[in-house]
């Protein structure tokens, strides 16, 4: 009946899990209970839950993120104190059978459910309004996909105190993740999160390299398109080609668990090298789907606080065009040390070095950016100054690891693990949370409180260098990644150093979190009504904020890189504001079929774990006649009335009016 | 009037609720994102290849290629799946004609074609599988099998989508809606006629050569 | 002047980088113990030097220009639509070229040199004959077999100092990576392929060894040391092998020693059966019985969701100590009955 699933599935005996757990769900019925007695399921059903409103997907993309971020950064300060403790013979707190499912975790959620949430959030966030769109080119889907998202988000979670997690390390390399040496149910929730959100994020890959190619507004010809959106173009176009391997490969080991086949079995035929490829033609370009979009932010900012334009436009998009293309043909440097011929060995090297070239002329053009600016030292902007430091340092620990030769002793060393986390943490961390800081009153109408973001920069980078710079030197005593216990003694200091390290990185995201909380409560002082806080330059910012929910009343035409600005100049150093008369506008209406789909998907996903087959069939049928239900419904879209669009105009002009004063005469000061 | 950054470009087409430029899933974006799909559906076809490539030796003492395809049998397929991308044309040229009768009666037809094409290739593994060649016998029957059996899933998809389409087209005809749905499914059709196209040559024919 | 306080600003830094890279002076990838490490160690601080060219003055410049170019400065030129140089944009291209160029060409070389499937020459008149020690590794603990000796040992290796060691290595179950850091490369043992690396020690010394890739719950003590002397002492190390009353014969014993164990014990065993090796990687062959041999075994990986049911840590540690782990059977039978499907 409810097939390898029973009582003796929930980990009673593991005192960490079960608080956690009490914890969750205490939170969880204290979430529900206010919801329920705030009577707010209707708004949030209406206004979030059904929305195909890409600006809201984009938060809610964001709130998943950081909530994941949490239990992700729980999962390495775990990880952390085990090491600062388990030296020479002491086992430490954490045994190897809840310490392997903690890496795993920690890799999975930090990449598929932290980064991957918080790139295409900002994307949903921010390209429509940048190339002056309504929406995206398919709403439906958009919304689906960050239900299927969601979905495996829920499955990772749930894997906590029903069963358990992957022992396999991220990516489930096998034949450990095969059934003969990982028989639990760990790799299968591995599997289904991944294959079911992994989708949703091929349909996202689809949907926005449509809208930038299809959607643009008047004018807005490829080359005057926004950087970022040139980085998630680029982003986007290696979703579509990357996710599939991913997914043809998860199926492959699905088969491999499921039906008994030999993919990647060590006999009968199988080929576990063959994983470990499919595994990286995947994973390399996914790294670059991470760090291209943070690349764009960086340009965004730099470019917009150092009140300048950006330094070298057409070299920008040539080099994130380079990487794009360049990033499929280096996925061997993952495993030099599988044994192949020298010459693939330097082939696969070389290649990789050449990514340092277009990468190295970015970071030049960003420094000439700034240079004969007027740099506003924001929080946003030492989010990319300290990346453009701390990515330079990663990048030149990516060339040495590049190297075939030098990487025979540098690979599965703690030299991976610091390398890494200096390129994720100094690259996509940082890019984030510089885009979240920057974007964040176009999305709510308020700016962050700048003195807590530039705390939390603060412990972010000291944090981070003095829990990753300890790790390099390790790696060179000879100290591997992944081990749960070590039982040389005089790794134990720099391993304490390491842990002090991240508890300040956790006292930067505690920073970010009551940066939060002080900007909602002060949001009446910090509130941006003019709709370009930053005086800035891109399209994004020629509309109120919070953006109307059909972001221009009047479609912009741009006639130049950084439209918005010279629009700006040519009107005396004021933004424009948009006039009636106005018309209807045409917009997709909000969708229930979406969630629906992706509550059963989550059926499915957790059926297909535990072998309840009966459940699988009830998921894989509800999925089926809700997407039935989608295709027969035609009343899928509505016209706002141009009456009710000059309605919210009038509003946001009079409150302009209010306000307005002030703003523009503090822009005027800086045109001068 | 609006300033030269937001100016409207809606002003053109008047009040007849027909804004093009603004509207959503116009036929040409669908159609461009239909076909931006198949391209991610090719590089899972692609990985598909690669990895029966890899497995194509890996056949641990079981039957090799040579021992189990049937190259007339599969011909056949081969000319069924053809021949419904044939008919298959015929329904669009229906459709641009603004023949809806005729339309549903080549999709009836081409829905006939593609069903006896998977009928012949579940009988196919079916027999494999009693002669004690499952897909876990192994690693080349496994990829073998799933290369293969992908393809007939996507066909049976193909069925379920022309089945849904007649549904559409008895309902409401020929409209903006459904019209871009036959066109991508049209898409669909062709895609995996070429995809079988390599499926014959590289599987069967190579294989029995 | 002001360049002066850059410097001021940047020397605890540097100060600080040196500290740590000082501390790794006497590591095993800085100080090694063999030819390969030697050259490994010159090609990581060659790549690390040139790099320089780059990195300190992209820090430099970072802190300079965002100093120099901060709002508040209004002596600083601003060009707000200063947005191309065709110079600027030549420097900032040749030079990352030419660095990558000349460590492409560097790449190429090295690769080649110090590829690990190729011998390594015998250098000087002490030199000594190559001998090949074959690696297994296994779950959770290393087979070493001496095929010319007949003799085999878990966790335990030896060889003569200044003689090329060309070590055939595979896996008795799932991917690994042989390494000894103070001699270099390492190499995945992967199951049922043959794979080598070729090793030699200049110096005696006993210099520890691990598999680096993970490969379960007992990954983190796959550990072993490596006894590097005198040609004597590698002969009476074997002597002493020899004298162990145990011995490895394929494939009863093998599958015996194969079942899963954490944090092993050296074992010696005097006599192993004639190319065990090669049978090893035969069993996951055609016609092997690998999959039949090892099915008992799944237990011990099915340290599932099992928790709550009284077995759980106990039952771990129980066969940590003897190697086997009945204590698990009774509650894990349904998954041992579909894994040996």
């Amino acid at each position: 009946m409810f097939g390898k699933l029973s009582l003796e599935a929930v980990p009673y005996d593991e005192p960490i899990i079960m608080v956690t757990v009490t914890a969750i769900v205490l939170g969880g019925l204290a979430l529900t209970g206010a919801i329920t007695y705030f009577k707010k399921w209707g708004y949030l059903w209406k206004e979030w839950i059904t929305s195909i409103d890409h600006k809201k997907l984009g938060i809610m993309y964001f709130i998943v993120a950081l909530v994941m971020l949490l239990r992700g950064f729980a999962d390495a300060i775990m990880m952390r104190s085990q090491l600062a403790m388990a030296s020479a013979g002491a086992e430490g707190f954490l045994p190897p059978s809840h310490y392997d499912q903690i890496f795993t975790a920690h890799g999975v959620i930090m990449i598929f459910f932290v980064a991957m949430p918080m790139v295409i959030g900002l994307m949903n966030l921010v390209v429509p309004l940048q190339i002056g769109a309504r929406d995206v080119a398919f709403p439906f889907l958009n919304n689906l996909s960050f239900w299927l998202f969601a979905a495996g988000v829920v499955l990772v979670n749930v894997s906590l105190f029903v069963g358990e997690f992957a022992k396999t390390g991220w990516l489930a390399y096998a034949p450990l993740s095969g059934l003969d040496y990982s028989p639990g149910v760990g790799v299968d929730y591995w599997i289904w999160a991944l294959q079911i959100s992994g989708i949703g994020t091929t349909m996202t890959g689809i949907n926005f390299f449509v809208t930038i190619i299809k959607m643009r507004t008047k004018g807005m010809t490829m080359f005057r398109l926004p950087i970022f959106t040139w980085t998630s173009l680029c982003a986007n176009v290696l979703i579509i080609a990357s996710f599939p391997i991913l997914t043809a490969t998860i199926a492959l080991l699905t088969l491999d668990r499921y039906l008994g086949m030999h993919f990647f079995t060590t006999d009968l035929g199988g080929n576990m090298m063959m994983y470990v490829n499919l595994i990286w033609a995947w994973g390399h370009p996914e790294v670059y789907i991470l760090i291209l979009p943070a690349f764009g932010v960086f340009s965004e900012v730099i470019a917009t606080f150092a009140k300048k334009r950006l330094f070298g436009y057409n070299t920008m998009v040539w080099a994130t065009v380079a990487i794009t293309i360049l990033s499929f043909v280096v996925w061997l440097h993952h495993f030099f040390t599988m044994g192949a011929g020298a010459n693939v060995n330097a082939f696969f090297g070389i290649m990789t070095m050449i990514i340092a070239i277009p990468t190295g002329v970015k970071i030049f053009n960003w420094l000439f950016t700034m240079y004969r600016g007027r740099l506003e030292i924001t929080s946003p902007v030492l989010w990319t100054l300290g990346f453009i430091i701390t990515f330079t340092i990663g990048g030149m620990t990516g060339v040495m690891l590049s190297l075939p030769a030098a990487n025979f002793v540098l690979h599965n060393s703690l030299f991976v693990i610091a390398h890494f986390h200096n390129v994720i943490i100094g690259g996509v961390v940082f890019g984030m949370l510089a885009g979240l800081t920057y974007w964040f009153p176009k999305a709510f109408g308020f700016t962050l409180n700048e003195k807590w973001g530039k705390r939390s920069f603060w412990c972010w980078i000291t944090g981070f260098y003095v829990a990753f710079m300890p790790l390099y030197v390790l790696s060179f005593f000879g100290a591997v990644r992944r081990m749960q216990s070590y039982n040389n003694p005089e790794w134990q200091p720099l391993m304490i150093v390491a842990w002090v390290g991240a508890l300040i990185i956790a006292a930067g995201i505690a920073c970010t979190l009551i940066q939060f909380y002080v900007s909602i409560r002060d949001r009446k002082q910090n509130e941006d009504v003019s709709g370009d806080p930053w005086d800035a330059r891109t399209l994004e910012w020629a509309t109120s904020s919070p953006a109307p929910f059909y972001n221009f009343a009047h479609l912009p035409e741009v006639h130049g890189v950084d439209g918005f600005w010279e629009a700006k100049k040519a009107n005396g150093g004021v933004p424009p504001i948009s006039e009636p008369p106005y018309q209807d506008i045409h917009m997709p209406k909000n969708t229930w079929e979406g969630p629906i789909i992706a509550l059963f998907a989550t059926i499915f996903g957790f059926a297909l774990v535990w072998h309840i087959w009966w459940l699988a069939i009830v998921g894989g049928i509800g999925m089926f006649a809700t997407f039935m239900a989608r295709i027969f419904n035609d009343d899928v879209d509505y016209y706002v009335p141009a009456a009710e669009v000059e309605r919210i105009e009038r509003e946001h002009r009079q409150r302009l009016k209010q306000k307005g004063d002030l703003a523009h005469s503090t822009r005027l000061e800086t045109q001068s | 009037m609006a300033t030269d950054t937001l100016s409207n470009q809606g002003h053109a087409h008047g009040h007849d609720h027909d804004h093009h430029d603004d509207h959503h899933d116009t036929a040409g974006t669908k159609l461009f994102g239909f076909w931006v799909y198949l391209m991610s559906d090719l590089v899972i076809f692609g990985s598909l290849f690669a990895t029966y490539a890899v497995l194509l030796t890996g056949t641990a003492g079981g039957p090799t290629p040579d021992e189990i395809f049937e190259l007339p049998f599969v011909l056949v397929e081969t000319f069924l799946l053809l021949f419904s991308s044939f008919t298959y044309g015929m329904a669009v040229l229906a459709m641009n004609a603004n023949q809806t009768a005729k339309v549903s009666r080549w999709l009836w037809i081409t829905f006939a074609l593609g069903a006896a094409f998977v009928a012949m290739e579940v009988y196919e593994f079916h027999h494999l599988i009693n002669e004690g060649f499952g897909p876990d016998r192994s690693a080349f029957l496994s990829a073998f099998f799933t290369l293969v059996g992908t393809h007939g899933l996507h066909v049976t998809f193909g069925l379920i989508w022309i089945l849904v389409m007649l549904v559409q087209l008895k309902k409401q005809g020929l409209t903006d809606v459904t019209r871009p749905r036959i066109m991508c499914l049209s898409l669909f059709w062709h895609f995996l006629d070429i995809v079988w196209i390599c499926v014959f040559s590289f599987v069967y024919l190579m294989g029995v050569l | 002047m002001r360049r002066k306080k850059y410097l001021r600003v940047l020397s605890p830094l540097v100060l600080a980088s040196l500290a740590l890279l000082l501390t790794g002076c006497d590591s095993a990838l800085m100080d090694p113990k063999g030819q390969v490490g030697e050259e490994q160690r010159t090609l990581i601080l060659t790549a690390f030097g040139l790099m320089q060219i780059v990195v300190i003055p992209v820090i430099v410049m970072t802190i300079a220009f965002a100093w120099r170019y901060r709002r508040s400065n209004r002596n600083a030129t601003y060009s707000p639509d200063w947005h191309h140089s065709n110079k600027v944009e030549a420097v900032v291209w040749f030079v990352p070229c030419v660095i990558i160029a000349f460590l492409a060409v560097l790449t190429w070389y090295t690769s080649h040199s110090l590829d690990p499937h190729k011998p390594i020459q015998a250098e000087g008149d002490d030199a000594n004959e190559p001998i090949v020690i074959e690696a297994v590794s296994l779950d959770w603990k290393w087979l070493f077999i001496y095929p010319e000796q007949g003799i085999a040992t878990v966790n335990e290796l030896a060889f003569p100092v200044d003689t090329p060691v060309r070590f055939r290595v595979t896996s008795g179950s799932v991917m690994n990576s042989f390494f000894i850091p103070r001699l270099g490369s390492q190499i995945y043992a992967m199951a049922g392929m043959d794979n080598d690396v070729h090793l030699v020690a200049d110096e005696q010394g006993v210099y520890p060894g691990r598999s680096t890739n993970y490969s379960g719950a007992g990954f983190s003590e796959m550990t072993f040391d490596a006894h590097v002397g005198s040609q004597q002492d590698f002969e009476s190390w074997v002597s002493k092998v020899r004298e162990s009353s145990e011995s490895l014969t394929f494939p009863d014993e093998y599958y015996d020693l194969a079942a899963p164990s954490e944090n092993n014990e050296i074992q010696y065993f005097s006599e192993t059966s004639p190319a065990l090796y090669e049978s090893i990687i035969k069993s996951f062959h055609a016609g092997g019985d690998h999959a039949a041999r090892v099915a008992k075994f799944t237990d011990s990986y099915a340290n599932d969701f099992g928790h709550g049911a009284g077995h759980g840590d106990h039952g771990d540690e129980a066969h940590g100590d003897d190697g086997h782990s009945e204590s698990d059977e009774s509650h894990g039978e349904p998954m041992s009955a579909e894994a040996a499907e």
